[in-house]
């Protein structure tokens, strides 16, 4: 990080005659056309909208996802002209979650470019589920004449306002002079550290008006650092503690996949012979087919990860949060055990565990720090005993009785090998996927996990698609959030992104359904999705292939038919309606609590939050 | 400073007194940004944490100012919103001083409805604190006083019973001592 303080020019040195616009002047005036107040463009000068255009392409950005509007339109218009290619969503929502997979597939920002007011107000949920799991996202918002802000003027929000509690940082372009420093920190600030979405608005007679871009020197943000490696004293310490430890667990999370940790995560567990469990969104940064892999924690982990927490004496966090899903009730959450949190972010630092020991820094760079200091741990009884707990409490379902979702899901894991990019949606379809589909490297398992956000799934699965053409992307979804986003459909055919969308159709929100069944006495309320349509319709209304899958003997052949098909596809599992996800620890309750098969008594409701 | 001020100044004197012992200050040095003010403000609304008083002036360099806070609530709570201000891009530090050896003061003007005959024991309190008349009207008096926060807590409970029909309070500011960075 520049530490410097050079200070950018005065804004007395815009070139351009005049102030942007004075209270004087009516807002009826100023919308009157391409006048802005700042006087006439000279032959040569670039409009505001051409320069931020001509700094996207600079960054090295190919796609931007966005969906038009007044206050957007100078914008577009100098896309006409860009080699970038602009994919028009159906909603504003789609194009952040496309941007997100996009990110997520390939540790890129993902770009959007939307309308003022509602356009804007319509990428606040991709921006929290941005934030919540750290993808960089940059999101450009049109936005009225300067002259109108705060004035309702038509289309006219507060948009730098509404989203200041879900954007890393942001921007109100008020010069045009100003806009190649802005995208070049946005873009800076977007995939630095952890990564997050930078939203920049652009009110239009600034993309409009004559733009003299000012040139940028080093950058000039003090309040902005980006921890590297870590202190050596404390992975000395960390070597020592790791040293003295029999039952050892390395816990997994995103920052591991962000900062591509994978496989000095994976040499320091076969360097220690310990035990790796990851999160939800830190699948695949070391491989879960490793026989030193024992898969999910948490909420709906495998049983056996979460009696490894349980029963471990020290666990190694690795970019990971501690996120309530994960520990449960917090008194009771390895109480005995040695904690030591490594992180880039050290906010993260003693909010939910108070650790042991906290090492700031970049998860790859502190891993590769460690690997020389540690050696082979005595584990073999450990190890011995995390394999009982794997033979014994194995992830299980019923092959009888209906199609099941996690007898597709783990057809899908068998059929592609794990050669896939997976993007889930949230639910009960989500924990199937997260149990069964295994992933054996990073970035190629994308979820909403912090922010939960039904929809994100198979928008992710195009921007993914788009950002890996060569990969095979599956969405896994269900019938109630693809309800939220499926007018996507129409940008995959348009656009022949070749995605494969699995839709496990149980006609009902599944999981709040098994939260009333099994705490609430099954008094089912909002959750019977009486009314679907008939997705293989749906698909083929849009001109997308559609496929059904109605019994177990199906599975093989309607799954390797999708895969064979060049465009894109819908697939729809027609599961069993009433199914849950075990294991199963209730919101609230102690790791040991488990619920590893379906109960046979009344259960209490939990006391954790969701 | 472009942005609305989210939060009241003065306490209710009563509270203040009761809460001073809970009270932390926070010093931030900030970039002088549109927003910086909300993005600050919105770390503690998020967390229901109660801010005191916010004073905000330009800092030694250009383009920067500087925020003394002063709030209450629990200490871990309190941690844990200094290092998400940390993490604003717009924030280049962020300190807690509440143990520190720093100086503080705070300005408080009151304004008290007197009769005449009331004067001499307000000058007496005014003159123990070294505060200063700057308004000296036939209704009404003006009295100006600086220090210590706590002090003046006490200045304006001597003159509550003359009864106080205006108070304002510029918030607490602070200063490292030495050569110690604020």
């Amino acid at each position: 990080m520049s530490d410097t303080t050079t200070q950018d020019a005065p804004p007395a040195s815009r070139p351009q005659s005049g102030p942007a616009t004075t209270p004087t002047t009516p807002p009826a005036a100023a919308r009157g056309g391409q006048k802005d107040g700042r006087g006439a463009k000279r032959p040569g000068q670039r409009l505001g909208a051409q320069v931020l255009v001509e700094c996207l392409e600079q960054a090295g950005v190919e796609y931007i996802f966005g969906l038009s509007g007044g206050a957007a339109i100078p914008i577009f218009d100098a896309l006409v002209d860009s080699k970038i290619k602009l994919l028009l969503v159906r909603h504003e929502q789609g194009a952040t979650h496309m941007a997100d997979g996009y990110a997520r597939a390939t540790g890129k920002p993902g770009v959007v470019l939307v309308t003022s007011g509602p356009g804007a107000t319509n990428t606040v949920t991709g921006l929290l589920t941005a934030h919540m799991d750290s993808a960089p996202l940059i999101v450009i918002t049109g936005q009225t004449l300067q002259a109108n802000l705060g004035s309702d003027a038509f289309q006219e929000a507060d948009v730098t306002g509404i989203t200041y509690p879900v954007v890393k940082h942001s921007y109100l372009l008020k010069d045009g002079a100003d806009i190649p420093r802005v995208v070049r920190e946005a873009f800076y600030i977007a995939q630095t550290g952890r990564p997050g979405p930078v939203l920049i608005d652009v009110p239009k007679d600034v993309s409009q008006g004559p733009c003299t871009p000012r040139e940028v020197g080093a950058l000039d943000l003090p309040g902005y650092r980006v921890p590297g490696r870590g202190a050596s004293e404390d992975i000395k310490a960390l070597a020592e503690k790791l040293a003295r430890s029999r039952r050892p667990v390395l816990y997994v999370g995103h920052g591991a996949v962000i900062s591509n940790a994978g496989p000095a995560v994976m040499a320091l567990a076969e360097k220690l012979r310990a035990p790796i469990v990851n999160t939800l969104l830190g699948k695949g940064a070391a491989d879960e087919t490793h026989e030193l892999h024992l898969g999910m924690l948490g909420m709906h982990g495998t049983a056996y990860a979460n009696k490894a927490v349980t029963d471990c004496d020290l666990i190694l966090a690795i970019g990971a949060r501690w996120d309530d899903r994960i520990t449960g009730k917090l008194d009771a959450f390895c109480t005995d055990a040695v904690k030591i949190h490594i992180d880039v972010d050290p906010a993260e630092f003693n909010k939910v565990v108070r650790p042991d020991l906290t090492v700031l820094g970049d998860a790859k760079r502190v891993i590769e720090e460690l690997l020389p200091l540690v050696s082979r741990l005595d584990t073999e009884a450990w190890l011995a005993q995390c394999a009982t707990w794997r033979r014994r409490y194995p992830l299980k379902y019923a092959r009888r009785g209906g199609l099941r979702a996690q007898h597709v899901l783990d057809r899908l894991d068998a059929l592609t090998a794990g050669q896939t990019i997976i993007t889930a949606d949230v639910g009960q379809h989500q924990m199937w996927a997260a149990q069964f589909c295994r992933t054996r490297e990073g970035r190629r398992w994308i979820t909403s996990g912090g922010a939960g956000t039904m929809g994100f799934g198979f928008p992710a699965a195009i921007g993914a698609k788009l950002a890996r053409p060569d990969e095979e992307v599956w969405a896994v979804v269900g019938d109630g959030g693809f309800q939220m986003t499926f007018a996507e459909l129409a940008t995959a055919a348009v656009h022949e992104v070749a995605v494969r969308c699995l839709v496990i159709n149980n006609n009902y929100l599944g999981m709040v359904r098994q939260w009333q069944e099994m705490f609430f006495e099954n008094r089912l309320s909002g959750v019977d999705l009486k009314g679907n349509p008939d997705f293989v319709k749906l698909a083929e209304a849009y001109g997308v292939k559609g496929l059904r899958i109605r019994r177990a003997g199906d599975i093989d052949r309607k799954l390797e038919e999708a895969r064979a098909h060049l465009g894109p596809v819908v697939i729809v599992a027609e599961v069993v309606k009433e199914d849950n996800v075990f294991p199963m620890i209730p919101a609230g309750a102690p790791l040991s609590h488990m619920i590893i098969e379906a109960p046979t008594s009344k259960l209490d409701k939990p006391d954790g939050s969701t | 400073m472009a942005a609305p001020e989210p939060a009241a100044t003065v306490a209710a004197p009563g509270d203040a007194a009761t809460n001073r012992g809970d009270l932390h200050t926070i010093s931030l040095l900030v970039s002088d940004r549109p927003g910086v003010l909300v993005r600050v403000a919105l770390v503690f609304a998020r967390r229901g944490y109660n801010i005191e008083s916010l004073v905000v002036s330009p800092g030694a360099r250009g383009g920067f100012s500087r925020m003394t806070i002063t709030c209450s609530g629990d200490p871990a709570t309190l941690s844990q919103i200094i290092k998400a201000l940390g993490k604003l891009v717009d924030v280049v530090q962020a300190t807690d001083h509440t143990e520190d050896r720093a100086h503080e003061t705070e300005i408080a003007l009151v304004k008290i409805a007197s009769t005449l005959d009331q004067r001499t024991a307000i000058l007496q309190i005014a003159e123990h604190y070294s505060a200063k008349v700057v308004d000296y009207g036939s209704e009404s008096l003006i009295l100006r006083a600086v220090g210590a926060s706590d002090k003046l807590d006490t200045f304006i409970e001597l003159l509550r019973p003359f009864g106080i029909v205006e108070l304002v309070r510029s918030g607490k500011i602070l200063m490292a001592r030495g050569l110690l960075e604020t």
